[in-house]
């Protein structure tokens, strides 16, 4: 689960680490009773779980009330990398006078957790140049490697015990909430030579989710997606009209890419698990037939210890229920194969022995009725 | 490190040479109950399960015990295959851990990274090889199987198959059994951010372990496991066939596609990333999974990877 900005600085606050006064809106009503808290000028901020809000102008200063009427909306509206804004901060203004980067993160490759710091921060991670990295086992930065980090990057003094303080508030942050990222850029150092975040991002790991019901309150799922999981299958809904639908995540993911080759769009990535039955081949067509923009569904099982008779039947139930009424292609291999053909014969499902031989009639068919 | 394969299949002159012995911990549940029924049928040695509450009864035929100290007491065995919901992985992994355990094959999904830290690092002090989690598990065709995967894709054979997918595992085994390259061992990595066995380091106990022709990696987006083994394959001048594929080319960023593991953020673990470093180690990379037999067939026929 990636937090929005506002949301990891809540995070932050709780922790006293600190941030820039700053109220979030989701109407420019709102916005104009918290622009009156805050007083101009300040920074209006697209809440969205995308980098490069900045060069997307989805983050813009504000000076006075004919800015507001005028970007608040504007920014409201903001796409970015095909993320829109949820929500809008509004936050005062900061007397910068350089820039930090740091961050504390899962290090897959080394598995346990490493601190980034670096004294040019304010770019995205990839352009941030002469990077100090510490690893730091299960998370836990003691005072220290926090003090040599700090030292590296040139801070004295006020500043040096602040950032100390913060890098061991973040590696709390990391242990207690269990996250997978935990990066403030810019870390800013202002003019009075005291430090706050002026960004974060947080990254909780969503499999410890079970015991972090405090964090509950950041989780935004759509109503499909939290069907989706309660159904223990994995969703990412997709601009496309074909969706694909499989048992294994790889599995999905390879029909996706062979589907994109051939000039077919997704609609959907579902993975069903592992196993497939009749009521999960059910339950994953009943989610589908709720998205709108599904020309085709695209079906590619493993079978192995299924048979692909208990799937066949799921299609057969799903029109005779009229839960569907688009064409399904699919490739089920498995066991009892033939008799699954028979089975769906006369039926709008398609049934193909490749994979490949199913995208090609899934895209030609779709592409056919527009 | 412990050895994999004397501990799967140990050496001619053991007792049970061929037969090691299993434990299933979580054998009551309905997955583990009908996987110890699949294991069993394929001739894995399955000799004792754990389910607390339920010592003393028996389950197909296989004794279960209270806990893991009891169970590895009473057989000797070195290895263990957990069934476990996620949030009981940690405690099951560390009994059998604490218990002799030597092979701990991690079935469950979606256990907690922190949990899954834990365990990798009790592992090492414990001279012990975790697989998973969110693994199908290993199966050495014709030998014994420890997993959740289908008997049917699998042939003996002298190509290894190592893959972060579950499904994709059987699915090119299946392709490679076809046009008769047999396995000598297919080895799930897990989808999981968090490996007990990392790629690079199940590549290296197959490349020093098994009779092998050539390797099967099956990769996904997320990370950076097949960027290092690519560069690894350089340093070391690996000079048999390896062939690679890699999940979700057409994948959106910063989203996670099922597994818990296979997520892009900016260039990290992107497809590109991990196609260009394959191609500076001389591997070719699929397209599509049925045309790995191709690759291996072109890359076997020209010889040694030179």
């Amino acid at each position: 689960m990636r937090l929005l900005e506002y949301q990891a600085k809540s995070l932050f606050a709780d922790y006293n680490i600190p941030i820039p006064q700053g109220l979030t809106s989701t109407d420019i009503e709102q916005g104009r009773k918290d622009a009156a808290k805050i007083g101009f000028p300040f920074v209006i901020k697209a809440q969205m779980a995308v980098g490069g809000r900045g060069k997307a102008g989805a983050i813009q200063k504000c000076h006075n009330a004919d800015e507001l009427e005028l970007k608040y909306p504007e920014i409201m509206q903001k796409v970015v990398k095909g993320e829109k804004t949820r929500a809008i901060l509004l936050e005062k203004m900061a007397d910068i006078k350089k820039e930090l980067y740091l961050s504390l993160f899962l290090n897959r490759s080394k598995r346990c957790y490493t601190i980034i710091a670096s004294a040019e921060g304010g770019v995205e991670i990839e352009s941030v140049k002469n990077q100090i990295i510490h690893e730091v086992g299960l998370g836990n930065v003691d005072t220290k490697t926090a003090e040599d980090v700090g030292k590296e990057m040139g801070l004295k003094d006020k500043a040096l015990a602040q950032f100390i303080d913060i890098l061991q508030k973040l590696s709390k942050i990391t242990i207690e909430k269990e996250v997978e990222l935990a990066e403030i850029n810019p870390l800013a150092v202002l003019k009075d030579d005291s430090i706050v975040a002026l960004d974060g991002k947080v990254i909780i790991d969503d499999n410890s989710m079970f015991r972090h019901d405090e964090l509950r309150k950041f989780q935004e799922v759509s109503e499909l997606e939290e069907r989706a999981e309660k159904s223990g299958f994995s969703l990412v809904e997709l601009d496309g009209n074909i969706a694909v639908v499989g048992n294994g995540a790889g599995l999905v993911m390879s029909t996706l890419d062979m589907l994109s080759d051939n000039g077919g769009k997704p609609a959907c990535f579902l993975d069903v698990g592992g196993g497939a039955t009749t009521d999960t081949v059910y339950e994953a067509l009943t989610l589908i037939s709720k998205m709108k923009k599904v020309k085709g569904i695209l079906v590619n099982l493993y079978g192995g210890i299924v048979k692909t008779t208990t799937v066949a039947t799921a299609f057969i139930k799903a029109y005779e229920n009229k839960l569907i009424d688009m064409p399904v292609f699919a490739r089920m291999s498995g066991a009892e194969a033939d008799k699954s053909k028979e089975m769906l014969k006369g039926s709008r499902t398609k049934m193909f022995d490749t994979i490949e031989e199913a995208i090609n009639a899934a895209v030609i068919e779709v592409n056919k009725n527009g | 490190m412990a050895d994999l394969f004397d501990l799967l299949i140990g050496k001619e002159g053991d007792r049970d040479y061929k037969k090691k012995p299993v434990i299933v911990q979580g054998i009551t549940g309905k997955f583990g109950s009908f996987h110890t029924q699949q294991m069993l049928a394929y001739g894995t040695n399955i000799v004792a399960g754990v389910t607390p509450g339920k010592g003393g009864q028996k389950i197909e035929g296989v004794p279960i015990y209270e806990n893991m100290g009891e169970a590895v007491a009473a057989t000797g065995a070195k290895i263990s295959i957990i069934f476990v919901p996620a949030k009981f992985f940690l405690s099951a992994a560390v009994e059998a851990l604490e218990a002799g355990i030597k092979l701990l094959i991690a079935i469950p999904e979606h256990v907690p990274i922190k949990d899954a830290l834990t365990v990798v690092d009790l592992s090492k002090r414990k001279d012990a090889i975790v697989v998973g989690p969110n693994t199908p598990g290993i199966i050495i065709p014709g030998i014994i199987k420890i997993g959740i995967m289908p008997a049917s894709p699998f042939k003996p054979g002298n190509i290894a198959v190592i893959s972060r997918s579950g499904t994709l595992m059987y699915e090119v085994s299946h392709n490679l059994s076809l046009a008769n390259f047999g396995q000598s061992i297919c080895f799930g990595i897990g989808g999981d951010p968090i490996n007990g066995t990392p790629l690079i380091q199940a590549f290296d106990t197959i490349r020093n372990g098994a009779n092998i022709d050539g390797v099967v990696v099956v990769g996904e987006i997320g990370g950076d496991a097949e960027e290092m083994l690519a560069q690894h394959i350089i340093d070391t001048k690996f000079d048999k066939p390896v062939v690679a594929y890699i999940a979700g080319r057409a994948a959106p960023k910063e989203k996670r596609m099922g597994h818990a593991g296979a997520i892009i953020y900016g260039t990290y673990g992107s497809a590109e990333s991990k196609v260009s470093m394959y191609a500076k180690a001389n591997v070719p990379v699929a397209k599509r999974p049925a045309e790995l037999p191709m690759l291996l067939a072109g890359k076997l026929g020209k010889g040694r990877n030179k």
